[in-house]
């Protein structure tokens, strides 16, 4: 029965390979679809967590009331003690401290008077540390336009689109002023050692990135830490896991009646994106379930396709004695092959299309022009294991859906009448 | 006796005239006592912030006229060196760690000095209240045990970059010093800042305030004390002090 199955379906091509091919089209669609979906919508958290929030974040209760406005006077004091214990009390997770400032940038002359002024926000990472993250996390090297990564104390990268408006290049030195946690206003000199594409607009027209330690000695910070960030090994975000340890950590070491204790939020909390990540969650559910139905109803068309070109085959096969059940269960396995062979093709291009996506991504920084949203501007996909199975629901059920329907009129197939259709 | 009865009333005369000096008298005698022709001085703030810690802040400043000043941080030793240089409506900051002299202007200058509670405009202001307002005696008061004048001033017509529009001041009756102040808005109805003189000393013939208070209505801050430790009024001030020349020196 197999053999004969086999043999009918590689010898009539209608039956077996244009099918396959539409199946195949169908999932890869389906499969890439979803990758690209769950890459675009991870992409815009995982750049959230990078820049700004961590997976999970320390703050004083305090500079958390006012985070908005980075009052580093309200910073945790004995950030270095701190930091010691989360890397012994959780080593799952790479700890990393910023501090961000806002001031004014002053380029100057050789008589060292000012010849441009922009506002520019900074962020303190850790360049130097000898166990750093951040110039990877940062993807420093890649990003370099001009110039090298801080080599020395002092040394500041500034997004491209910023240097160019104060005519900066690199080796220049430039002069932040701003303010102390005292409120006494600061003057420091910064050495512009390289110029970086951030690959987000208002990161390259606004910002520069300095030394921490330099930039805790500028606001006269001492030990203090206004943000220790927190990214679990994962490389997307978990909520369920972020939830869990900021409970255990606010359990063991947040003090809710001091302003100044230290307290873990996540990123979902910290940049109020929950209400977005359910809506991401809930728009990504409700695209995949229509890629998934619209191909289904392809799919399931092409079944019954197959089954309404094959009437009279069926009838000759009940004329010559095969039972309805039997030419029915032919059908239905049929269809399963076809079914299974289209989905696993499919669903290996579209994991091939996805993962060229996710590893290459697809640079859309020319269409954004002035757009001040910060949002990647590579678009990538993200395979996750769901991708792996996702096309079976249009590829297999549908389409053995559509052949199992049409297959019911094989019950009602008269014979009678049978050579009076075949002569026609 | 009758005979002295006409030299007591002529003696009477002077005092009955002086109590009830106007509003623009009111300001007269206290530009007197608190606008300098020069000055030189030492003062120490005395900053408690948001945290509640204290910061002590000193310097020395020389003063020429009404719209030149200078004033260079003693300590802490984070802020020594550092200089403001006021001359006329522009005011110069250099500070020595980054060897830059910058000019502060626009809304820079209603910032903070230090995170204290007196702004760089507090710090440099040393105009005439009789050039810069009208004002009313509204009525009077006796605050910190000293009888006092109260004064509702407002910004003359056409004096725009007036600090602040309206201030509602309490003067003492002898010494004319204005002991309690609240600044405004151009609104009138904004309280921005609360100042009070908490002692004076007697300098020749001048009452000057010894220790002031300062608080921004809108910081977070607890207050702003400032202490004049040692003031000479009348000195003679190279005028090259006053040159952006001079602040790297």
């Amino acid at each position: 029965m197999f053999r004969f199955l086999m043999k009918g379906m590689l010898r009539d091509r209608h039956r077996s390979l244009l099918p396959s091919i539409v199946v195949a089209m169908g999932v890869m669609l389906t499969v890439f679809m979803f990758s690209y979906m769950k890459g675009m919508f991870d992409d815009f958290f995982n750049n959230g967590a990078m820049y700004e929030s961590g997976h999970v974040k320390i703050t004083s209760r305090a500079y958390y009331e006012e985070k908005d406005v980075l009052p580093n006077d309200l910073a945790m004091e004995n950030g270095a003690e701190l930091m010691d214990m989360l890397r012994s009390e959780y080593p799952g997770l790479q700890w990393s401290e910023r501090v961000k400032f806002g001031g004014l940038l002053d380029a100057f002359d050789e008589n060292r008077e000012t010849r441009a002024q922009v506002g520019a926000a900074g962020i303190g990472i850790d360049f130097f540390g000898p166990d750093t993250a951040e110039r990877n996390r940062w993807n420093l090297a890649a990003g370099l336009q001009q110039g090298t990564l801080p080599q020395k104390s002092g040394d500041i990268l500034m997004g491209k689109t910023l240097a160019s408006q104060m005519d900066l290049n690199v080796g220049d030195e430039v002069t932040l002023i701003s303010s102390t946690v005292n409120g006494s206003m600061v003057l420091q000199n910064f050495n512009l050692a390289g110029i970086i594409y951030f690959g987000t607009p208002p990161m390259d027209k606004g910002m520069f990135l300095a030394d921490i330690n330099d930039a805790k000695f500028m606001l006269d910070m001492g030990d203090w830490s206004s943000e220790i960030l927190g990214y679990l090994q994962t490389s997307y975000y978990d909520d369920v896991k972020a939830r869990d340890l900021a409970a255990s950590f606010n359990a063991a070491h947040s003090d809710t009646s001091d302003r100044f204790s230290p307290e873990m939020i996540v990123m979902l909390d910290d940049a109020g994106l929950a209400e977005y990540f359910g809506y991401a969650e809930k728009a990504g559910s409700i695209v995949s379930f229509m890629m998934i139905f619209a191909m289904g109803v392809v799919l399931w068309n092409t079944g019954l396709m197959g089954a309404i070109r094959r009437y009279g085959e069926m009838g000759l096969r009940l004329a010559v004695g095969e039972s309805k059940g039997h030419v029915y269960r032919s059908l239905i396995m049929e269809s399963l092959g076809i079914a299974i062979v289209g989905t696993v093709v499919g669903t290996s291009i579209g994991l091939g299309f996805s993962y060229w996506l996710q590893e290459v991504g697809f640079d859309i920084g020319s269409m954004m022009g002035d757009s001040t949203m910060l949002m990647p501007t590579i678009i990538r996909a993200h395979i996750t294991p769901a991708a792996f199975y996702i096309g079976f629901f249009p590829g297999v059920f549908a389409t053995l859906l559509g052949s199992a329907l049409s297959g019911l009129r094989i019950f009602k197939r008269d014979t009678a009448s049978l050579f009076k259709e075949l002569e026609t | 006796m009758r005979s002295l009865l006409p030299f007591l009333f002529l003696g009477a005369m002077p005092g009955m005239l002086m109590a009830q000096p106007d509003a623009d008298e009111i300001l007269r005698r206290i530009d007197i006592q608190m606008v300098t022709e020069s000055a030189e001085a030492t003062a120490t703030m005395v900053i408690t912030n948001r945290r509640g810690r204290e910061t002590r802040i000193t310097s020395r400043s020389w003063s020429k006229g009404e719209t030149t000043s200078l004033v260079e941080y003693l300590s802490p030793a984070r802020e020594k060196g550092v200089k403001m240089l006021r001359l006329e409506d522009v005011l110069w900051m250099y500070t020595p760690s980054a060897d830059r002299v910058i000019q502060i202007s626009g809304h820079m200058l209603r910032q903070s000095v230090s995170g204290s509670d007196l702004s760089y405009e507090d710090m440099v202001d040393n105009g005439k209240l009789l050039d810069i307002y009208d004002a009313a005696v509204v009525g009077e008061e006796i605050f910190m045990d000293r009888h006092c004048y109260v004064l509702r001033l407002r910004a003359k017509e056409g004096s725009d970059n007036v600090t602040y529009a309206q201030r509602k001041i309490w003067v003492d009756k002898t010494r004319y010093l204005p002991l309690k102040e609240e600044r405004y808005a151009k609104n009138g109805t904004t309280l921005l800042k609360n100042f009070e003189i908490r002692s004076v000393q007697k300098i020749g013939n001048r009452w000057y305030p010894k220790e002031m208070y300062f608080k921004d209505v809108l910081a977070k801050g607890q207050g702003t004390l400032y202490i004049v430790e040692d003031i000479k009024f009348g000195v003679d001030i190279p005028d090259y002090m006053f040159t952006k020349a001079a602040l790297r020196e």
